[in-house]
């Protein structure tokens, strides 16, 4: 492929038309995945011998952490995209995604308190996993505070961008420096490509696909937010022209 | 750059007062917490070293707006912007004049406020020491933050979320060094890691910083 075919997307006609069209197809895609792994994960899947039923939360909990870590990584991406040249649809996708990623930061903390209750018999503790969560947590609240706080759209951006790198430089201190603070209770991690068998695979397949389900459904907010983003822009800028003329 | 501290110094003693506003804070801070907790001598000895770092932490926030916002104000910072000093110069001066103004008398002072939280007398060397390698960190990373918020009119509580995620790592590491040191256990690992925080921080952020400031005076 052509790498050059990616930056006319930066476009933002081009972007609308391209994504008016493939919109309708992720969003059914990620309605169908996230319905059928939620279903197949809660009702179709044998309980643990040992943690029973709270097993399934599983399903709501991998998905949630896992897209508000890449959250973060793909606005540190865009914001990056911005600073380097500068696409104004690169910052607002930044800008539409840090919301998306602050709900599933949540989404991760609160089923993690709910299936830690009986299983740790505790709602919070302060492991390592459990605080960087939270550090994540504030910063993504810093981020869209700051954009919100910032009534210049550029002046905005490139705020944000720069603050979204050097919160990530922060962020993996703390997520580091938290080890080293506090010993863990949280289990390790429940997949990765090296170890796939942490999971049973009746547990697997399903989880696999409601992964899915959820960065599909990511990428139709997104995407979705952009575009809403963008013809607002749009509209203002008539309505300033209007007022001119 | 020489002049330029020299004048920011002479601002801060003696306009505005704010050279002892921060001394002040971290007093009321130790004041409070007895309160908050309770006399007994054990529990405010154990938890000294952290509550010594979260007023030193608090009190340097609470400055942090006086960095650039006057200057702001009065327009000497698009002076200082087009002057020949390049900003990041600028940016760290500013930095190295906040950190004289309050990060090294809450320093100095420290002992005096580890007395009145009566912490044992091993953890007074490591708790000034963590403070001496922390604070800069703090004013560098609270320039930063400043410089982020400078334009805007309310800006002091966002300010607040902004710095103190920031503060995290050095906080982990200063108030467990000020800890340990204060158990009288080995104390090297969180010393070499917030000396590294703080080295990392001033050679870098000032970039950061200096990038934010010019973004926000176009």
């Amino acid at each position: 492929m052509n790498f050059n075919a990616l930056w006319q997307y930066a476009n933002p006609k081009k972007f609308i038309e391209t994504t008016d069209r493939v919109l309708p197809a992720i969003s059914v895609l990620a309605g169908l995945c996230m319905v059928a792994g939620l279903i197949w994960g809660f009702f179709f899947t044998p309980e643990d011998y040992r943690q029973g039923s709270t097993v399934k939360i599983i399903y709501l909990h991998v998905p949630s952490a896992l897209m508000a870590i890449n959250i973060w990584l793909m606005m540190l991406v865009t914001s990056l995209v911005w600073i380097v040249r500068r696409h104004h649809v690169s910052a607002l996708a930044a800008r539409a995604a840090a919301p998306i990623g602050m709900v599933m930061t949540v989404i991760a903390l609160v089923t993690g308190a709910i299936w830690g209750q009986p299983m740790w018999g505790t709602w919070w503790a302060w492991d390592p996993r459990l605080t960087s969560f939270l550090i994540l947590f504030l910063f993504y609240l810093g981020y869209i505070a700051l954009w919100s706080a910032i009534e210049n759209d550029d002046t905005a951006a490139d705020l944000t961008a720069i603050l979204c790198l050097v919160g990530s430089v922060f962020a993996l201190l703390s997520r580091y420096a938290v080890n080293f603070w506090n010993q863990g209770l949280h289990q390790g991690a429940s997949l990765s490509l090296d170890r796939e068998e942490n999971v049973a695979d009746v547990f697997w397949y399903p989880l696999v696909v409601t992964m899915a389900g959820f960065v599909l459904f990511f990428v139709a907010l997104v995407i979705l937010r952009t575009q809403t983003e963008i013809r607002a822009r749009r509209m203002r800028a008539l309505l300033a022209r209007e007022r001119m003329g | 750059m020489i002049a330029l501290l020299a004048r920011d110094l002479r601002l801060a003693v003696r306009a505005g007062g704010g050279f002892g506003l921060g001394l002040a804070f971290f007093l009321i801070v130790v004041t409070l917490v007895p309160f908050g907790v309770g006399p007994r001598t054990q529990l405010l000895a154990a938890i000294a070293p952290g509550i010594l770092w979260l007023g030193a932490l608090l009190a340097c926030l609470l400055s942090l707006d006086r960095i650039f916002a006057l200057d702001w104000e009065d327009g000497s910072l698009d002076l200082l912007a087009t002057a020949p000093l390049p900003m990041e110069g600028a940016v760290s001066v500013k930095a190295l004049a906040h950190w004289l103004t309050t990060g090294l008398p809450l320093v100095l002072a420290s002992p005096v406020f580890a007395l009145l939280l009566s912490l044992p007398a091993a953890g007074y060397g490591p708790m000034v020491l963590s403070l001496l390698l922390g604070t800069p960190a703090l004013s560098v990373i609270g320039t930063f933050g400043a410089a982020l918020t400078v334009g805007l009119k309310r800006g002091g509580l966002l300010l607040s979320l902004l710095v103190l995620p920031l503060y995290m790592p050095t906080l982990i590491f200063g108030a467990e060094m000020a800890r340990r040191g204060a158990e009288g256990l080995d104390y090297s690992t969180p010393l070499l890691m917030l000396a590294g925080i703080t080295c990392g921080t001033i050679a870098l952020l000032p970039f950061a910083s200096a990038a934010v400031l010019r973004i926000n005076l176009r």
